[in-house]
């Protein structure tokens, strides 16, 4: 059994004549001890599906349509509050994407970890294992740091909190929205290794969360591509990095900078990403796709798997693409 | 190990920027010594509250004067004509500090008889401020009198302001209709007169009552009135602070709604809170005045400033013995000095200000 397990997951915004469906099918599943990123573009529908998995998007607004959402075995979309509440930090933490902004300003950082251990570990609640986690995550003099407030940290120090917090309750899954988006490059280096360090001692599964394909090489066994609410590809993440499958995937790279080669201008993918709400009929990356082709905009094509664990949303897949 | 120079916490920095401010400063030094006046009342009143004598009736305000090395207190005997008082020569008793008197009980607990000041004999009293028309100290009924009106600001601002910040925080974090049903309770309750409410409130009241059952109910009326706006606000910066990253982390880590208002959402609101709390103190000061001085309010023998000022209502009492507007002085420097120093903390607490 998977440890998380999403099966066809829809999610809408809003009723009526105004609703938009920002998550439209989504299926994946993250073993014990496995590293998924999830990688797209901005407003494809990525940390909704995150926040889904421990049903923290508010509803309303949000309505959950339809689909599965197991964690170790269990429908969270089934689930009461108590249990929700249970599974929260419990099985399944997260880690966002602004540290500054996920702390609340008027707490000592110790209080707000204790917080954590009180709700999921209330023997193990004293100020040792606060020290103890901060030690973890690499801040140095944590005596000293557990008295301070937020503001009073850098970014880095911040999400080592935040890492400290999830990791307090000892969970099963770490849920990481972009958790380095906000950092410079260096400490996002620090931070990524800490992950990775933390993942192998500890043994948990981590859902990463990026629009970063440089991270995804680092830290992924299996990578999903989200495009305007779908998964248009999933692949172990070497395969994937290697030889991209589907139009969007290679585009994707495509953009990515390279310091080798004379090109001057930077690639970009042409066209907007469609607004939610506003899907094109069909392939909704036909309007962009170098390949498309008329049949593209009549029917939604099928997340198949074409080979062992390669799954592509794209029945041209095997037609090469120019690089744009 | 590395050592890091501890920067200023929020409350060191707000209390920089508060002490640069000297009118707040000098409104909170006052506010220091009125509620410290009122603490030891019974010690710092020559006499207690219902000590009467009609001998003294309207008596006017008797100091100490210097003799030799000396305070002295001159004596006054009766002259011709009613609630008249003349100067006898060289007849004084020297003012001794901490004498015997009346009993008293610290804080209402501990039996006491020393006294501040006094002279310790009935024909030579000490009526700093004047007696009033059953030969009451009035000083010594204002000291007692500050016990309810100073109190009653302070725990009314407790009740209103708890009861508003958990009532506006749930209908924030919820919204919806949750939200929709409080606001329009709050609405109702703000649109109707408060004056006509609190005493047709007292009116469903039975007219016996003692004095501390008037006090909680005058409390508890104007809290009543109260908590709706303190809701609304709080409602409102609800609203926007729900939004905030560190709310959906606190949802994430499994945290329960009450917790998440109470832990995360309230504090945050605490910098406008202690601002509003100050600035409305007076109101509830007010309050009490307003009713004890229509009669509703804390009952004779009793001393608040409202009823004291009761006698003013008298343009004849006013004219001969304006030492009875006392208390009505006690209130103007309070709400003042209440007001300075919520412009103070205002505006130490508001980051963008120098």
């Amino acid at each position: 059994m998977n440890l998380l397990d999403i099966r066809n997951l829809k999610l809408d915004f809003g009723t009526g004549a105004d609703v938009m469906r920002a998550v439209d099918g989504i299926s994946f599943t993250i073993g014990a001890g496995e590293t998924v990123c999830l990688v797209g573009e901005s407003g494809c529908g990525k940390t909704v599906t995150a926040l889904s998995i421990a049903r923290l998007v508010p509803a309303p607004p949000a309505n959950y349509v339809g689909g599965e959402i197991l964690l170790n075995g269990r429908d969270v979309l089934k689930m009461s509050n108590g249990e929700l509440r249970s599974i929260r930090g419990g099985v399944v933490s997260y880690v966002f994407q602004e540290p500054g902004a996920s702390l609340n300003p008027v707490f000592r950082v110790g209080n707000q970890i204790r917080e954590s251990l009180k709700l999921h570990k209330p023997d193990k609640a004293t100020n040792a294992e606060v020290i103890r986690l901060l030690k973890l995550v690499g801040i140095p003099a944590p005596e000293s740091r557990i008295r301070n407030y937020p503001f009073e940290l850098s970014g880095g120090m911040q999400q080592r909190v935040m890492i400290a917090m999830a990791l307090a309750s000892e969970p099963k899954l770490l849920v990481a929205d972009e958790p380095t988006t906000a950092l410079d490059v260096t400490i996002q280096a620090q931070i990524l290794e800490l992950l990775h360090g933390l993942k192998q001692r500890l043994g948990m599964a981590i859902l990463l969360i990026t629009h970063n394909l440089g991270i995804v090489g680092d830290m992924a066994d299996r990578v999903a591509v989200m495009y305007a609410g779908q998964i248009v590809e999933l692949a172990p993440a070497k395969d994937l990095l290697r030889r991209p499958l589907h139009p969007y995937t290679k585009a994707l790279m495509n953009a990515v900078p390279k310091l080798a080669g004379d090109a001057d201008r930077l690639s970009a993918i042409p066209g907007n990403v469609p607004r939610i709400g506003n899907f094109p009929p069909g392939c909704r990356f036909a309007p962009r796709c170098p390949i498309a082709k008329s049949e593209c905009s009549e029917k939604i094509p099928e997340l198949v798997e074409v080979e062992p664990g390669r799954w592509v949303r794209c029945p041209f897949w095997q037609q090469t693409t120019k690089p744009v | 190990m590395v050592e890091t120079k501890n920067p200023l916490s929020p409350w060191q920095l707000f209390w920089q920027r508060l002490r640069r401010r000297k009118i707040a400063m000098a409104g909170g030094g006052i506010l220091i010594v009125l509620y410290l006046v009122a603490l030891f009342a019974g010690f710092v009143a020559p006499y207690r509250y219902d000590d009467l004598d009609t001998d003294y009736s309207f008596h006017q305000p008797v100091w100490p004067r210097v003799e030799g090395l000396h305070l002295v207190v001159p004596r006054y005997a009766p002259g011709n004509g009613t609630f008249v008082y003349q100067l006898v020569p060289n007849d004084t008793k020297p003012l001794h500090l901490f004498i015997r008197g009346d009993r008293y009980k610290w804080f209402g607990l501990i039996p006491a008889t020393i006294h501040l000041f006094g002279t310790g004999d009935r024909n030579y009293p000490v009526f700093l401020l004047g007696a009033d028309q059953f030969g009451r100290d009035v000083f010594s009924r204002l000291l007692y009198g500050s016990q309810i009106s100073l109190s009653i600001g302070l725990v009314g601002i407790l009740l209103s302001f708890s009861f508003g910040m958990i009532i506006g925080g749930v209908s924030g974090y919820f919204a919806g209709a949750t939200d929709t049903v409080i606001m329009r309770l709050c609405e109702l309750i703000m649109s109707i007169p408060a004056l006509y409410l609190i005493i047709s409130l007292r009116a469903t009241f039975p007219p016996g009552m003692s004095s501390s059952q008037v006090y909680t109910m005058i409390i508890v009326i104007l809290s009543f009135i109260g908590w709706a706006g303190m809701a609304r606000v709080i409602r409102g910066m609800t609203l926007s602070l729900r939004e905030q990253q560190f709310v959906l982390a606190a949802r994430a880590i499994g945290q329960s709604p009450l917790k998440i208002i109470v832990r995360h959402i309230l504090p945050n609101t605490f910098s406008y809170v202690i601002v509003a709390a100050t600035l409305s103190v007076p109101y509830y000061i007010l309050g009490e005045v307003v009713l004890s001085f229509l009669g509703v309010g804390i009952q004779e023998p009793n001393a608040s400033w409202g009823n004291m000022l009761t006698a003013a209502q008298n343009t004849d009492y006013l004219r001969n013995y304006p030492w009875l507007l006392a208390p009505g002085v006690a209130i103007f420097i309070t709400v003042l000095a209440f007001n300075f120093l919520g412009d103070g903390l205002r505006d130490a607490a508001d980051t963008k200000s120098l």
